[in-house]
């Protein structure tokens, strides 16, 4: 018999009961959230289980939520089932005062980059990580460029007038 | 009876410096002479990074032709080369290795910025894009356009000529040259 939500989502609140909320299927994609401890315990769960089988690890990324304030940062884990073909997301919230969330390396290999990635550009602290240093920007960057407080544009420019591109002073719109 | 090939005896030849010419002599400048003979054997590397580079394949290819100009021959290495151009985006991880391949070539040398990108960033005015070439090494010709066509990247080549041609031969021993070499931390 093929695993289905509904099965995945029993076997997940039977072993973890409350620290799994949140639970909703946008577009059939089974989603979840996790308290911030939990994500190895419930990554080698549904790694290990046979029933389960989440073997590979799609996705790691972040989200930044400057409003909800003391969770700011969402860290997604998106999980593929190879036999069923069955792909899940959860998520784990932590805040900029202190965002560690434990390193998914032990688990999976492929979470090293990934991990160093959403490092790079969203300052998750991941704790027990082999080698958490910047990836994609330049060693110098000392800010996280994907956070919403930083704005996109370099702000090392000098020859470009804010008004030619629209975001000067504008009279009436500031 | 016509002949059936035609050969083309409208070749172009490069004119003559200047000079002070009598029976059995002509005089005149080294700088005249040098500049000549630089100016139309100049040696492109091509630092491609983007869609400019699409067009300066374009420009190298049989249609716009660049080796009309002299520049035949594109050289791989910065140490054999004069004439940098820089085409396509650089991002700021990028900006050392320029450096790096401008200061590994030898002087006389010359920078061309072709397309937005290069001479400012273009639409990529974010965190990751170097705002101009110009932040990291001098730049001598800038060719605007996103990309610009090839007529604009060989109109940007012949005012590098001209540029070269009429370059003296002390410029670049001289306070101003040091001054902008200075201005750029290179020595």
């Amino acid at each position: 018999m093929p695993l289905t939500n509904q099965q995945i989502i029993e076997r997940l609140t039977e072993k973890f009961g409350q620290d799994i909320f949140d639970i909703h299927e946008p577009y059939g994609l089974l989603t979840f959230t996790i308290t911030k401890d939990l994500n190895l315990k419930v990554l080698r769960f549904l790694y290990d289980e046979p029933d389960l089988g989440f073997t590979f690890l799609t996705d790691l990324c972040a989200v930044h939520y400057p409003d909800n304030v003391g969770k700011e940062l969402a860290v997604v884990y998106h999980l593929h089932n190879l036999v069923e073909n069955i792909r899940i997301r959860f998520k784990v919230f932590a805040g900029t005062e202190q965002p560690d969330v434990f390193t998914a390396t032990g688990i999976f290999e492929s979470a090293n980059w990934q991990e160093r990635e959403t490092y790079d550009f969203y300052g998750v602290n991941f704790v027990g990580h082999p080698n958490l240093k910047r990836i994609l920007n330049v060693d110098e960057m000392d800010y996280f460029p994907l956070r919403k407080e930083f704005p996109l544009e370099d702000q090392t420019r000098t020859d470009k007038d804010d008004e030619m591109f629209g975001r000067g002073n504008l009279i009436g719109l500031n | 009876m016509e002949r059936p090939v035609r050969f083309n005896t409208n070749v172009k030849q490069v004119e003559a410096p200047a000079s002070f010419m009598g029976d059995g002599f002509m005089a005149t400048s080294f700088d005249k002479v040098i500049g000549l003979a630089r100016q139309n054997s100049l040696w492109p590397l091509p630092f491609a990074t983007s869609c400019c580079g699409i067009e300066f394949m374009a420009t190298m290819a049989s249609h716009y032709d660049l080796s009309r100009f002299g520049a035949e021959r594109l050289g791989f290495s910065p140490r054999q080369c004069d004439l940098l151009m820089v085409m396509g985006t650089i991002a700021k991880k990028m900006g050392p290795i320029l450096r790096q391949v401008y200061l590994q070539m030898a002087e006389p040398r010359w920078v061309m910025a072709v397309g937005a990108c290069a001479s400012s960033g273009g639409i990529f005015d974010t965190y990751s894009v170097l705002q101009g070439i110009d932040q990291v090494i001098p730049v001598d010709v800038y060719v605007p356009g996103c990309p610009p066509r090839p007529e604009a990247i060989i109109d940007g080549f012949i005012q590098i000529q001209s540029l070269v041609g009429s370059e003296s031969l002390r410029r670049r021993n001289g306070e101003r040259y040091k001054a902008l070499m200075d201005s750029y931390a290179i020595q």
